[in-house]
């Protein structure tokens, strides 16, 4: 292993996990704010509920739902990272491996999250 | 052995024995600092809370997006027909709980780290504070409030109920 330039930490891996974890996390964190709102509409009435559900129906939204579940795995894969960096005796010397690990599993989990997705998207869309 | 001066720079909580006595005592972790014990346990919060976040959600997603019709199934009714078993109510109620606390802590980590002047911090974390109660007592009202099978004005279900109403 050699390294080139900078700092153990800063423009590495574990920098950019960092960077990456906030990012979602400030993301999942606004999505949960309207999630419990619209949910909430079930108090107000069945047509307010699926009228506000409906706008999750679309194409636009549908790539948007992509981005969140996107932004969830992630936070979800490196969190557990984390938990093994401070918990796990060799989690310090790995954590490198282990984002690389997160990432592929993100790749993985995307792929078919993405296709299933889509599918049931398009079997039951009624066109614009 | 010698002992060089970047030893001295990382106290750690438990292994005083060979150079105690030689750290200013305000550098130490253990002692009696008041916020110590409450952002000790907003850590061991932040993961004990984020490995069962974990499992709650996929679950979540699971059921709701890439089973039965996926994001079309989702409506009224199915809303409905997932809060009538009590395991639901108490999947969702926990999920809320548990995200909007271990979001909140997230958020005022970001608020304390990014926001210098004491006024903004304060002004931030207390809208931030306000935002994650409304939420969480609002979401708790919701799940237990829920009332599944509505009746229009003549008595009649409505069309949007789900169909175990007709035999209640």
């Amino acid at each position: 292993m050699t390294q080139t330039k900078g700092t153990l930490y800063k423009g590495r891996e574990g920098m950019w996990s960092w960077v990456g974890h906030r990012i979602t996390g400030v993301g999942i964190f606004f999505f949960l704010l309207v999630h419990v709102l619209d949910t909430s509409l079930v108090r107000v009435s069945p047509e307010a509920y699926d009228a506000v559900i409906g706008a999750y129906k679309n194409p636009i939204m549908i790539v948007g739902e992509i981005g969140l579940v996107g932004a969830i795995v992630f936070h979800a894969f490196n969190g557990l990272r984390i938990i093994l960096v401070d918990f796990w005796s060799q989690g310090t010397r790995y954590h490198r491996q282990m984002l690389w690990t997160v990432m592929g599993l993100w790749v993985i989990t995307m792929i078919g999250f993405t296709v299933r997705h889509l599918m049931l998207f398009l079997d039951g869309w009624g066109g614009f | 052995m010698t002992t060089t001066k970047s030893d001295a720079l990382l106290p750690a909580q438990g292994i005083e024995a060979p150079r105690s006595g030689r750290i200013d005592p305000k550098y130490l972790r253990s002692g009696s600092s008041k916020s110590g014990s409450f952002e000790m346990a907003a850590w061991v919060f932040m993961r004990v809370s984020g490995a069962a976040l974990v499992v709650l959600i996929f679950v979540h997603l699971t059921v709701n997006l890439l089973v039965g019709e996926g994001i079309h199934q989702i409506d009224f009714g199915f809303v409905a027909g997932k809060w009538a078993n009590p395991v639901w109510q108490f999947w969702d109620l926990t999920m809320l709980w548990l995200a909007m606390l271990h979001g909140g802590n997230g958020m005022r980590t970001i608020i304390n780290d990014y926001a210098e002047k004491d006024s903004t911090r304060m002004w931030l974390k207390s809208i931030l504070y306000l935002s994650v109660i409304v939420i969480i007592v609002l979401g708790t009202m919701v799940i237990f409030t829920f009332e599944p099978c509505l009746l229009d004005g003549s008595g009649q279900l409505l069309e949007s109920s789900p169909s175990f109403c007709q035999n209640v």
